[in-house]
C-alpha cells in the first residue's frame, strides 16, 4: 500500500513537476511572509522586514534541489539531464558516435542472427504438442534395419513408447489436372498425425483405421504452405481427386499453418499413407532388408520411462531382429534422439554453438574496441572532468553521466543491430538454397530475440563504460588543470593497450578461422571426386512418375539414352539408377561375400561397398577412368553371366592389388555370383569428408529401376544443351517429369553444409577484420593526436621520416603484432574444431598461415595509413606557435 | 547565537515530529515551536526545514493541507499521522536510550577522580 502510494507520489511528482515546484515556491514564500510579519512586529518597515526575511532564508534554489531529492523525483530528472547532456556531447563528436554505434550494431546483429538460428534449430523443439518428449530413431549409418517389417516389429515389441509412427520421403509427380509438377511428400504410417497430436486445419487427417493393406488408402493431406501456393487457399480443394505418379488420390485435408512435418530442415508439400507407396514406386512393404524403407520412427516416451531405458528397449529389439533374420538384418546399436534434426543434430548443434561462441568473441572485441574508445575519450575530456570536479560536481554524478553516454550508444547500436538481424533472419527463413529440395530454415525472429539483443547491448554498454571508471575516480582536478591536456604519455602498459591487444587477438582468431574455412571449401571443390562434374549435364527422370510399369522401364531408358546420344555435341551418355555419387547423400551399401563364404549372414560379409547400378557408357560419361579390365556393354543383361566393376579401394582391400582382382568372383547377398570384369579409379560417394570407401558397380540392365539419372558429357553450352535435351525427351513422351541440372549444381547439396559454414565464418572473419581496422585506427589516430607537439619538436630537431613514424606508430604496431601472433596461435588451435565440418580444414596449411599473417599486416597498414599521413604532415612551426 | 548547538545529523526529523505532535503547524510555526521547546538552544537553518518536511510527508509520517494561518495568510499545515505518532514514540525512546548511554559513558568514572 505504502509502496503504491510512494510510487504514485513519485510518478505524480515527475509529471506534475511544475505544479509541485509552484506549490513548493508558494510554501517558501509563505514562510518568508510569516518571518517578515514577525520582523515587522519588532519594529521594522514592511519592505525592510521582507528584505531581511529573504536574506535570512538564503538562496531558495539550494533547498529546491534538496526537496527534489527528498521527494524522489530526482533520479529521473537528473537522468534526463544526464541524457540531454550526453546527447549533446555525442552530437559534438559525430565520428566517434558513428563509429561506436556501427561497431556495436554489427556485433549485436551478428549475435542476434546466430541466436535466432540457434533458437530455431537447437533450442526450440518441433512445433507439435509435447515435442520435448518425442524421440525418434536416427537415420544414417545405423539405419540398416529401418525397413517397414522391422518398424512393425519395433512397434510390437518395444514397451517404451506410447505409440510409434514412421515416415519416409516420397518424391513424386503431383498432377492437379492442369500443371503436373514434381513434389515432395512424406509417406507416413497411418497413425502419424495421431502420434504427433496435431489437428487438421481443413477436412481430416488419415488414421491407422484407414489402412487395410497395400494401396488401400489413396489419400493426400496437404501442408498449409502447399495448399496456399498450389491451390491458392481454395477451400474446395478438400475432396478433389488429383494424380500422384498418375494414380488417383483424394485430398482429404490440410495441415495447420505451423505444422511442417517431423524434420526441421525439410518442409514437405503433402502427406500420404505409407501403405500406398507401393503403387507409386514399387515399394515392397515386406522387404525386411530394404534399408530405405523407413526414414525415421518416432513416438512419445511413456510417462516414467527414461531415455536410457528406451535405448535399452530398442537395443533389445535390434538384437532380436538380428537373431531372427540373420540374412537381412544387421545387428546395430540404434540411436534415439529428440525428433526434428535427425542425424544432423550433433553436427548442427556443435556448429551453431561454435558460431555462437565466435559471435560472442565479436561482441567482446567490439566491447574492447569501444572500451578503448571511451577510455581515450575520457582521457581527452580529463580537463572538462577536472573542471566539473573542481566546481563541486560529485564523482558519482560524472560517472553516471559517462554510463548514460555508454547506454545511449549501446541502445542505439542495439536497436540498429536488432533491426538488421530481423531483416536477415526473415530472409533466411524464406531462403531456398537448392531449388530441387524443399529446404526450410525454421527461424522466426520473435520477442525472445529482441530481449536477448537488448540485454546484450545494455550489458556490453555497461562493460565498455567500466573501462574509464578508474580513470575518473583517480582524476586529481588540481594536477590536471595545472598540467594541461595530454602532457603525459606514459611508457607504462595501460588498460587501453591491453584492450587493444585483446581485441586484435580476437579479430585475428576470426580472420584465421574464416581463412581456414574458405581454403577448405576451395580444396574440396578441387579435390578428386572420382568423376568429373564439369561439362556434365544430368537429367533425373523417374519413369514411375509418368506411370511406366517396371517391365517397360529398361526399353524406355535405352530409348532415352540413344535419343540424347544423337544430339550433336554430346560425347557420352550414361545412366545411373537412383542418384549419382555424392548427390542427396543417398549412397547405399551392399553386403558382398567372398566366393567361399557359405553362410551369407551380414556379420560374415567380406566387404560393404557403396553400390551403384550403371549403364554401359556411364564411366565415360562420368569421366571415371578405367584402371583395368573392361566396362559394361549392352549385353550385360539378365541373360548374360553376372559381372561387376569395383573401385581400386575394393580391389586392394579384398585382393591386394588392382590386377589381382580381375576375373575373380564375389557373391552378393541374394546369392548371385558376380565376376569382376574391371576396376575403376577411387572416388567420393557419400560425402566429401569420408575416408576412402570401396565401391561396387553393377550393370543397370540387371536391376532396372524407374528412378535414374542420365549423365551427359558435352562441351556445349549447358543452357542450350538442357533445352535440346528437354525437347528431345518430350518428343519421346510429353508426360515425362525431367529434372535437368548440371552435375555441379546437383553437388550443391553435398557442399551445402560446408558452404554455409564457410559463408558464416567468412562473415565472422569480415566482421573481425572490420573491428580490427577500427580498433587499430582508433589507437593509432589517438596516439598521433596526443603526440603531435612532441612529433613537431622532433621534426624541428631534425628527425627523419622513419624516426617520426616509429615514434608515432611504433607502439600501435607493436601492439598489433603482439595481438596478431596471440590470435593466430589461438585461431590455429581453434580450427581443429572446424575440421569436423569444413572439408580439409587443416590449420597446418602454409597458405592459410601466410594468408592470415598477410591479412593482419594489411589490415594494420590500412588502419595506420591515415594516422601515419597525419604524423608525417606535421608542421613544427605551426604546432609550436599554436600551443 | 554562539551558544546555539549544531544539530546532530538525523535529529531534525525527530524534532519536527515532536513539534507537530502538539498540534497542526505550518513550516514557520514549526521552526518557532522547535526554538520554543528547546529553549532556543538549537540552530536550524530556515530553508533546511523543508526538505525534512517533504521527506516525512513522503514517508507517510506527516500529512499536509493548505489552510489559513493566525496571520491570516495562506500556509501549508502539517500534522502527525498515526504512523508518525508511533514513529515519534519509538524515536524518542531510542534517543533517550542513546543519550543515557552516552551520558553514562561520558560521566566521570570513579578511577578518574
Amino acid at each position: 500500500m505504502r509502496i503504491v502510494d510512494s510510487l504514485r507520489f513519485r510518478i505524480a511528482a515527475l509529471f506534475q513537476r511544475s505544479q509541485v515546484r509552484a506549490e513548493m515556491e508558494e510554501e517558501l514564500r509563505s514562510h518568508i511572509q510569516h518571518r517578515a510579519d514577525d520582523l515587522e512586529r519588532s519594529g521594522l518597515t514592511r519592505a525592510e522586514a521582507e528584505r531581511r526575511a529573504r536574506i535570512e532564508f538564503g538562496a531558495s534554489e539550494k533547498y529546491h534541489e534538496a526537496i527534489q531529492s527528498a521527494i524522489g523525483a530526482s533520479f529521473v530528472t537528473t537522468w534526463l539531464q544526464d541524457a540531454r547532456f550526453s546527447l549533446r556531447q555525442l552530437r559534438k563528436s559525430p565520428g566517434f558516435t558513428t563509429a561506436a554505434i556501427v561497431t556495436l550494431a554489427l556485433a549485436i546483429c551478428a549475435n542476434a542472427v546466430v541466436f535466432g538460428v540457434m533458437d530455431g534449430l537447437v533450442l526450440r523443439p518441433l512445433n507439435v504438442p509435447k515435442s520435448e518428449n518425442l524421440y525418434g530413431t536416427l537415420y544414417g549409418n545405423n539405419s540398416a534395419w529401418q525397413s517397414y517389417p522391422n518398424f512393425l516389429d519395433l512397434r510390437e515389441r518395444s514397451h517404451s513408447f506410447e505409440e510409434l509412427a514412421a515416415f519416409n520421403f516420397a518424391f513424386v509427380g503431383f498432377d492437379t489436372g492442369k500443371d503436373p509438377a514434381a513434389a515432395t511428400g512424406f509417406a507416413a504410417s497411418g497413425n502419424y498425425f495421431d502420434v504427433l497430436r496435431v489437428q487438421p486445419y481443413l477436412g481430416r487427417f488419415f488414421h491407422a483405421s484407414d489402412e487395410h493393406g497395400i494401396n488401400s488408402a489413396p489419400y493426400v493431406v496437404l501442408t498449409y504452405a502447399y495448399w496456399h501456393s498450389r491451390f491458392h487457399d481454395d477451400q474446395g480443394a478438400v475432396g478433389r481427386i488429383i494424380e500422384v505418379n498418375k494414380h488417383p488420390f483424394t485430398i482429404i485435408g490440410v495441415a495447420p499453418p505451423g505444422f511442417q512435418g517431423t524434420l526441421m530442415f525439410v518442409s514437405p508439400d503433402f502427406f500420404m499413407p505409407m501403405v500406398n507407396q507401393t503403387q507409386l514406386s514399387g515399394w515392397d512393404p515386406n522387404a525386411r532388408g530394404d534399408t530405405g524403407g523407413v526414414f525415421e520412427e518416432f513416438g512419445h516416451l511413456k510417462p516414467g520411462v527414461t531415455f536410457a531405458q528406451a535405448m535399452d528397449d530398442v537395443d533389445a529389439v535390434d538384437a532380436y531382429l538380428a537373431k531372427t533374420y540373420p540374412r537381412e538384418v544387421v545387428a546395430k546399436h540404434t540411436v534415439l534422439a529428440t525428433e526434428g534434426l535427425t542425424s544432423f543434430g550433433p553436427p548442427v548443434r556443435a556448429f551453431v554453438t561454435g558460431l555462437m561462441a565466435l559471435a560472442c568473441l565479436i561482441l567482446l572485441a567490439a566491447c574492447a574496441n569501444l572500451g578503448s574508445l571511451f577510455a581515450a575519450r575520457a582521457a581527452d575530456r580529463s580537463r572538462e572532468v577536472a573542471l566539473r570536479l573542481a566546481l563541486g560536481s560529485s564523482r558519482k554524478r560524472i560517472l553516471r553521466q559517462l554510463f548514460t553516454e555508454a547506454i545511449l550508444v549501446s541502445t542505439a547500436g542495439g536497436a540498429l543491430g536488432v533491426s538488421g538481424s530481423f531483416v536477415l533472419l526473415r530472409r533466411l527463413s524464406t531462403w531456398q538454397p537448392l531449388p530441387a529440395v524443399p529446404i526450410h530454415m525454421p527461424v522466426n525472429p520473435d520477442a525472445k530475440l529482441f530481449v536477448f539483443a537488448l540485454v546484450l547491448a545494455l550489458a556490453s554498454g555497461f562493460l565498455f563504460a567500466l573501462v574509464p571508471v578508474r580513470q575518473v575516480l583517480r582524476a586529481n582536478p588540481y594536477e590536471i588543470v595545472k598540467a594541461g591536456s595530454g602532457a603525459r604519455f606514459s611508457k607504462r602498459l595501460t588498460t587501453r593497450d591491453v584492450l587493444v591487444v585483446i581485441q586484435i587477438a580476437i579479430c585475428a582468431v576470426l580472420v584465421t578461422s574464416s581463412m581456414v574455412a574458405v581454403r577448405g571449401l576451395i580444396l574440396s571443390l578441387h579435390s578428386n571426386f572420382g568423376f568429373e562434374p564439369r561439362n556434365t549435364m544430368t537429367a533425373g527422370v523417374n519413369l514411375a512418375m509418368a506411370g511406366y510399369p517396371t517391365d517397360k522401364v529398361p526399353a524406355m531408358q535405352r530409348r532415352m539414352i540413344d535419343t540424347i546420344a544423337n544430339i550433336p555435341g554430346v560425347e557420352h551418355v550414361g545412366m545411373v539408377n537412383d542418384y549419382p555419387p555424392l548427390v542427396y547423400a543417398s549412397a547405399t551399401r551392399a553386403n558382398v561375400f567372398k566366393e567361399d563364404v557359405s553362410d551369407r549372414k551380414p556379420a560374415n560379409a567380406t566387404i560393404m561397398p557403396y553400390t551403384y547400378s550403371v549403364s554401359p557408357d556411364y564411366f565415360a560419361a562420368a569421366g571415371t577412368s578405367l584402371l583395368a579390365g573392361r566396362g559394361f556393354s549392352w549385353h550385360d543383361d539378365r541373360n548374360a553371366p553376372a559381372v561387376a566393376i569395383v573401385n581400386r579401394d575394393f580391389a586392394i582391400r579384398v585382393f591386394g592389388s588392382v590386377m589381382a582382382a580381375l576375373d575373380r568372383n564375389m557373391t552378393l547377398q541374394d546369392g548371385t555370383r558376380v565376376q569382376i570384369a574391371g576396376v575403376v579409379e577411387d572416388g567420393k560417394y557419400l560425402s566429401l569428408t569420408e575416408t576412402q570407401e570401396p565401391a561396387l558397380f553393377l550393370p543397370s540392365l540387371r536391376t532396372p529401376t524407374a528412378s535414374a539419372y542420365l549423365i551427359v558429357r558435352s562441351h556445349r553450352d549447358p543452357q542450350q544443351l538442357a533445352a535440346t535435351m528437354r525437347l528431345k525427351l518430350r518428343e519421346l513422351d510429353a508426360g515425362l517429369p525431367i529434372d535437368l541440372q548440371t552435375w555441379n549444381t546437383l553437388l550443391g547439396t553435398v557442399l551445402l553444409p560446408s558452404w554455409i559454414a564457410t559463408m558464416a565464418l567468412g562473415v565472422m572473419g569480415f566482421l573481425g577484420a572490420m573491428l580490427s581496422i577500427t580498433g587499430i585506427f582508433g589507437m593509432a589516430a589517438y596516439s598521433v593526436s596526443k603526440r603531435l607537439r612532441e612529433l613537431g619538436i622532433r621534426m624541428a630537431l631534425g628527425a627523419t621520416r622513419t624516426e617520426v613514424l616509429s615514434a608515432a606508430l611504433g607502439r600501435s604496431l607493436k601492439l598489433l603484432a603482439f595481438g596478431s601472433v596471440a590470435g593466430l596461435i589461438a585461431g590455429l588451435l581453434g580450427t581443429r574444431i572446424l575440421a569436423s565440418i569444413v572439408y580439409q580444414a587443416t590449420p597446418r596449411d602454409p597458405l592459410v598461415l601466410a594468408g592470415a599473417v598477410i591479412a593482419m599486416a594489411l589490415l594494420g597498414l590500412l588502419a595506420t595509413w591515415i594516422p601515419a599521413q597525419r604524423a608525417l604532415s606535421v608542421n613544427p612551426l605551426m604546432l609550436l606557435r599554436e600551443e | 547565537m554562539t551558544d546555539q548547538a549544531q544539530l546532530l545529523p538525523g535529529t531534525l526529523d525527530l524534532l519536527i515530529l515532536r513539534a507537530v505532535s502538539l498540534g497542526p503547524l505550518h513550516g514557520y510555526g514549526i521552526l518557532l515551536r522547535i526554538g520554543q521547546i528547546s529553549g532556543n538552544a538549537l540552530l536550524i537553518e530556515q530553508g533546511a526545514l523543508y526538505p525534512g518536511l517533504f521527506r516525512l510527508v513522503r514517508q507517510g509520517l506527516l500529512k499536509a493541507s493548505w489552510g489559513t494561518s493566525e496571520n491570516n495568510r495562506r500556509a501549508k499545515f502539517y500534522e502527525l499521522t498515526t504512523a508518525g505518532r508511533k514513529r515519534l514514540l519509538q524515536e524518542t525512546e531510542s534517543w533517550n536510550r542513546l543519550a543515557g548511554a552516552i551520558a553514562t559513558a561520558l560521566a566521570p568514572q570513579p578511577e578518574e577522580v
